[in-house]
């Protein structure tokens, strides 16, 4: 709607040239400044601005007609996109990278800590694992807050499968459940969706050892090998070119490590940086939720070579 | 004077049950089918209420089906009886099913199983089970005679031998019983006993 103001005075029309600290006009871009602009020389402006945005090189998803369709998560950009949607990926984007790669005896998961600090207590707080269930384990990348409520949802949910069945929740089925959650967020209430991605781990007597990714759109996919947070693309890749089918959970641990080193910011990884999880079954035939301690973190750490940042490549 | 019952035999579990339907002191039909197939292997003997028995069953069964349908696999016997009963259970309290289940079915990992549901919730995992007056005669005949592992054989000669004591000793015995089994092949109709059957043609 465009408004018209009138103002009656008999002072003169404050400008920019008599004095500096004068009114200031409210330009079409939404800013101020120092001259006002008519109806015309606005919509001409505006015309020229979308022509130098066009030919600009747009760094980011949005144009500038897509500030329309922003703030409801509940509907559709002309173009067809859910932008609040991909916004959540956005903010997982920049959070801490987690990595889980399936090995023929187990499921490997590693998350990059970004909340370190030695006042941390850390026997009593995870930050990127997280157990769902006995045969069932996540790693976390994303907005904390928003995953704490996702996995508390998929813990009730898990029980409430055992309670009815009186057996475990098949891991795929507690998946579908989740992201079935997520999307509602994405087409009814009004609410934003999760900035929460996961990877689950888990075992079950249908399929063995799995891996699952999930993100804020409620789609899942079943992995061999999967990184989510930030320089997931990276670590995808590289992970794409060194993963081997049917490699042990040793081998596995190593190709995590190294992958992470990698794809990791920071100068140096040290165990505390780092939250290692492993998913395997033991001897007597129950599924094990194994977190490494510290100690053992440093020592895989020295074993595989990787406690300096990985050699430059040219 | 529903009577129905059931044991678990190598590799195998047959459920007999009587097929009268009756109200009151009328006898509707004496072909009434009350063992429904829940899905390729399991089997549910059901004795109660008339209407709550179909509903119930039916009710269970599309439950079984949808599960299937949603996720690829089959629910387990023992999956499926947990379910079944918690249903009773979540209705005992408000407007409850008059319903006794024996639930039968084979599953590959843990072989033929029969599970006792009665109409409050009781879930018990048995080797055999009987409901209703026969149930007096039944259990104590397959007390007796009951071995673990017997063949298909030797399993109809004791379900013989306890409709043959609940014809004879029951006041008003059910005529007519169908027996059915389920193994690793599936569950299907084994046999059929009867001693009168519907008369087609007006006596002249």
């Amino acid at each position: 709607a465009e408004t018209l103001q009138i103002v009656v005075s008999s002072s003169p029309v404050p400008s920019h040239a008599n004095d500096k600290e004068s009114y200031l006009w409210r330009s079409h871009t939404g800013g101020f400044g120092t001259t006002l602009e008519s109806r015309g020389s606005c919509k001409r402006n505006q015309g020229i601005e979308n022509q130098k945005k066009s030919e600009r090189k747009v760094s980011s998803a949005v144009s500038n007609m897509s500030r329309r369709y922003d703030s409801r998560t509940t509907i559709f950009s002309p173009e067809g996109r859910l932008y609040q949607v991909e916004y959540a990926m956005e903010a997982i984007g920049n959070a801490g990278s987690a990595i889980g790669i399936l090995a023929k005896d187990g499921v490997v998961l590693i998350g990059e800590k970004k909340v370190t600090s030695k006042l941390l207590q850390t026997s009593t707080s995870a930050e990127k694992m997280y157990k769902i269930d006995d045969h069932v384990a996540c790693a976390v990348a994303g907005i904390m807050s928003d995953a704490n409520i996702l996995i508390n949802t998929a813990r009730v949910q898990a029980q409430r499968y055992t309670f009815m069945y009186q057996e475990p929740m098949p891991v795929e089925q507690l998946v579908q459940s989740l992201c079935d959650t997520k999307q509602g967020y994405t087409q009814f209430g009004g609410l934003r969706p999760f900035g929460v991605s996961f990877l689950f781990a888990g075992w079950d007597k249908n399929h063995g050892f799995q891996l699952y990714m999930s993100d804020p759109s409620g789609n899942y996919g079943g992995w061999k090998a999967a990184a989510v947070g930030a320089n997931n693309q990276a670590a995808q890749s590289i992970l794409k070119q060194d993963y081997k089918d049917d490699a042990s959970r040793e081998e596995v641990v190593e190709l995590a490590l190294k992958v992470l080193s990698k794809t990791m910011d920071s100068t140096s990884l040290t165990s505390e940086k780092l939250e290692l999880a492993e998913v395997f079954l033991t001897p007597s035939g129950s599924v094990q939720y194994h977190v490494h301690s510290p100690e053992s973190l440093t020592k895989l750490l020295v074993k595989h070579g990787v406690t300096q940042p990985a050699a430059e490549t040219s | 004077m529903e009577c129905v019952f059931g044991l678990v035999g190598k590799g195998f579990a047959i459920v007999a049950a009587d097929t009268s339907a009756v109200h009151s002191i009328l006898l509707h039909k004496n072909n009434e089918d009350k063992i429904m197939l829940l899905d390729s292997h399991k089997l549910v003997a059901a004795s109660g209420e008339p209407g709550d028995r179909v509903q119930f069953t039916e009710y269970v069964q599309k439950n079984v089906s949808l599960y299937k349908f949603r996720n690829g696999i089959p629910l387990t016997t023992a999956a499926a009886a947990n379910f079944t009963r918690g249903e009773l259970a979540t209705a005992l309290r408000k407007n409850p099913y008059s319903v006794n289940i024996l639930m039968a079915g084979y599953d590959e990992e843990s072989g033929a199983s029969l599970y006792y549901i009665d109409y409050i919730a009781t879930l018990h995992k048995v080797d055999k089970g009987a409901f209703g007056y026969g149930s007096y005669f039944s259990l104590s005949t397959m007390d007796r005679h009951y071995r673990e592992d017997m063949s298909v054989e030797e399993a109809i000669e004791l379900v013989d031998k306890c409709i043959l004591e609940i014809r004879s000793r029951l006041v008003v015995a059910p005529p007519n019983f169908v027996i059915k089994i389920v193994d690793k092949d599936g569950a299907r109709d084994y046999a059929w006993r009867q001693s009168v059957q519907d008369v087609t043609t007006a006596a002249v």
